[in-house]
């Protein structure tokens, strides 16, 4: 988003400050309970859910920090997530490229090829899918057999996104590489891929935080001590359904990593879009 | 158009698919020819392809061939049963009950989100104190993981103990005895409810980003012409961010047809599957129950379903971008 002026004329009224404000405790209500709740006894929570922390309570968050299977849910989440955008990111790139700069005959062809398996949800063939990664794969319950699958769904995403970005490159650059000397692969190591930095990252981020909050192949590759913080927020729910302030406690601190990531490039990855749109 | 999608993370992409317009524009010129630059495409595009052939492409054409047998998940699959999985899935109520369910969620996320979504932005696009503070808030439920918003609204939702059924109590209302999501009528519009909380947020990040590709002297001139703020938004802001709309309902549609993570937490598809949708009916099929070759026949009728939408809104609503919006 640039900075442009505001278009709109008009300055708010009061009126549009109590809508906003109604919206602001809408969206951030539930998210606040949580967080708020995890601070809380369950006798608190069940005399008056709807209060404040009183007195403020730290054994929950306390022991979900100290629990090392959360740890290990932890562990799990990141390692996949990491795995799947660098897998995603660099496949991606690289396909991006010839797709972009080169011109052959069957070009756009090949691009639908990325652009139809947008089409092709994840829940399509899901059932094959756990099949084929359990048995034939032998990957069942390990990283990279939910990695590598999170990726391929990725790359079409990430190709049609990084595409436009690279289209728009200067040509005058890669003739100047060109003439002094450098391979089209020197081309895309040292020229397109620093240059597509911003564009890089918007799509990493797409396809960290996608991992991240995945839930459908982990809930049915993942067990035990492999599984994901989703799927151990959801289990985590079910079995101790009677500890609510515990289940809020243990759900805030899984939703901290996604937001942080997402607030501290929100201007990187709206730059990138916006480069990749603009040129 | 082509600055709606800025601040989106997946808006200028989709424009780009589901429009496809700006790529000859910029068409690179030829460098390098005959086989080492066919080499080099090759060695370039083949991870990527790979990738994608062996887990994409490959468990879908497995699904189309699970459809036709009659699999319990082990020893060989050579029990051929024709069509008949298609005929048990589509005469099993569970199933047609869901694909409504999925219908029902497309529908009212285009009656509901849609007018909220742009009258926030609308609102967030006015020059108020702490709108970049706004713009953020209003994505935070985006950001947040399915299962995870399930989870602290399926607290909230609690019978009786719950924040909202003691809200309601308090200001006299009496809320339903078995909760929002345990009373068969209300699950689904509840779910609803709970999934707009979490995708509002989309929209109105897609929708601000169009409206600030909406040049300034149009403003002006309706301004001058004594047009008063709500007309123009209505005659000027809407119609030319129209493109945006529509892709953000491409989105929305294909996202609810495919409805998965925030059902299986909230209501595990009940109760009495009155909120199952076709990806938690074949997930329950196959892995579940072991009827591979039903869920095989499910993901097939999913797919077919999602793609003869998708192809159905791209030739009656979005054509018209490229028709008149260029």
């Amino acid at each position: 988003m640039t900075d442009k002026q505001t278009k709109a004329f008009g300055a708010g009224g009061p009126l549009v400050y109590v809508l906003a404000l109604v919206v602001v405790a809408l969206t951030l209500g539930p998210v606040l309970y949580g967080a708020l709740g995890g601070f809380r006894s369950n006798e608190q929570l069940a005399s008056d859910p709807a209060g404040l922390p009183d007195p403020w309570v730290f054994t929950n968050y306390s022991t979900v920090l100290t629990n090392s299977e959360f740890w290990r849910y932890a562990l799990n989440s990141t390692v996949v997530a990491l795995i799947t955008t660098v897998v995603a990111v660099l496949a991606g790139v690289m396909a991006a490229y010839p797709l972009a700069r080169y011109q052959f005959r069957g070009r756009e062809g090949l691009f639908m090829v990325f652009v139809l398996g947008l089409l092709f949800p994840a829940a399509v063939a899901i059932i094959p899918l756990f099949i084929l990664v359990t048995r034939d794969l032998q990957l069942g319950n390990t990283w990279w057999g939910v990695a590598l699958p999170q990726a391929a769904f990725a790359l079409p995403i990430t190709v049609v996104i990084l595409r436009p970005f690279l289209m728009a490159l200067p040509r005058e650059l890669e003739e100047a590489a060109l003439i002094d000397g450098a391979s089209r692969v020197g081309i895309f190591w040292r020229l397109a891929l620093p240059l597509s930095m911003p564009a890089l990252v918007t799509v990493g981020v797409l396809a960290f935080v996608t991992s991240w909050n995945a839930y459908l192949l982990p809930l049915l590759l993942l067990q035990d001590d492999m599984r994901t913080l989703p799927l151990g927020v959801a289990d985590y729910s079910t079995e101790h359904s009677a500890d609510t302030a515990g289940v809020l406690a243990f759900t805030t601190i899984a939703m901290i990593p996604a937001l942080i990531l997402f607030l501290a490039l929100q201007r990187r990855i709206v730059g990138g879009l916006t480069g990749a749109v603009k040129g | 158009m082509t600055h709606e999608g800025a601040t989106g993370p997946v808006a200028p992409t989709l424009t780009e698919v589901v429009t496809r317009r700006d790529e000859r524009r910029v068409a690179p010129r030829p460098v390098g020819t005959g086989w080492r630059q066919r080499l080099e495409i090759v060695m370039f595009v083949s991870p990527a392809l790979a990738l994608m052939a062996v887990f994409i492409l490959w468990p879908v054409l497995s699904a189309v061939r699970m459809s036709f047998y009659r699999w319990k998940g082990f020893g060989p699959m050579d029990q051929w049963v024709g069509l008949n999985n298609y005929r048990l899935v589509l005469q099993d109520e569970v199933f047609t009950d869901a694909v409504m369910h999925n219908f029902t969620i497309v529908v009212l996320s285009i009656l509901i989100q849609l007018p909220l979504g742009l009258g926030l932005a609308l609102l967030l696009n006015r020059r108020i104190r702490g709108r970049g503070l706004l713009r953020t808030i209003v994505f935070v439920p985006y950001v947040v993981a399915e299962v995870i918003a399930g989870v602290i609204w399926f607290q909230l939702l609690q019978p009786q103990y719950g924040v909202v059924d003691t809200v309601l109590t308090n200001i006299g209302l009496t809320p339903p005895e078995q909760g929002f999501l345990g009373t068969p009528d209300l699950a689904l519009p509840t779910v609803f409810v709970v999934l707009t909380w979490k995708y509002l947020g989309l929209a109105v990040l897609l929708f601000l980003a169009g409206l600030q590709g909406v040049p300034d002297e149009l403003y002006e001139a309706a301004q001058l012409d004594g047009a008063s703020w709500w007309q123009t938004q209505r005659r000027v802001a809407i119609p030319l961010i129209g493109p945006t709309i529509r892709t953000w309902a491409f989105l929305s549609i294909i996202g609810s047809l495919q409805q998965f993570d925030m059902i299986w937490v909230l209501t595990h598809g009940g109760p009495a599957n009155r909120t199952t949708t076709m990806a938690t009916y074949l997930v329950e099929q196959g892995t579940e129950r072991g009827n591979y070759g039903i869920a095989g026949a499910a993901s097939v009728l999913l797919f077919v379903i999602a793609f003869v939408t998708a192809v159905a809104y791209q030739l009656i609503v979005l054509r018209r971008d490229t028709k008149v919006d260029r």
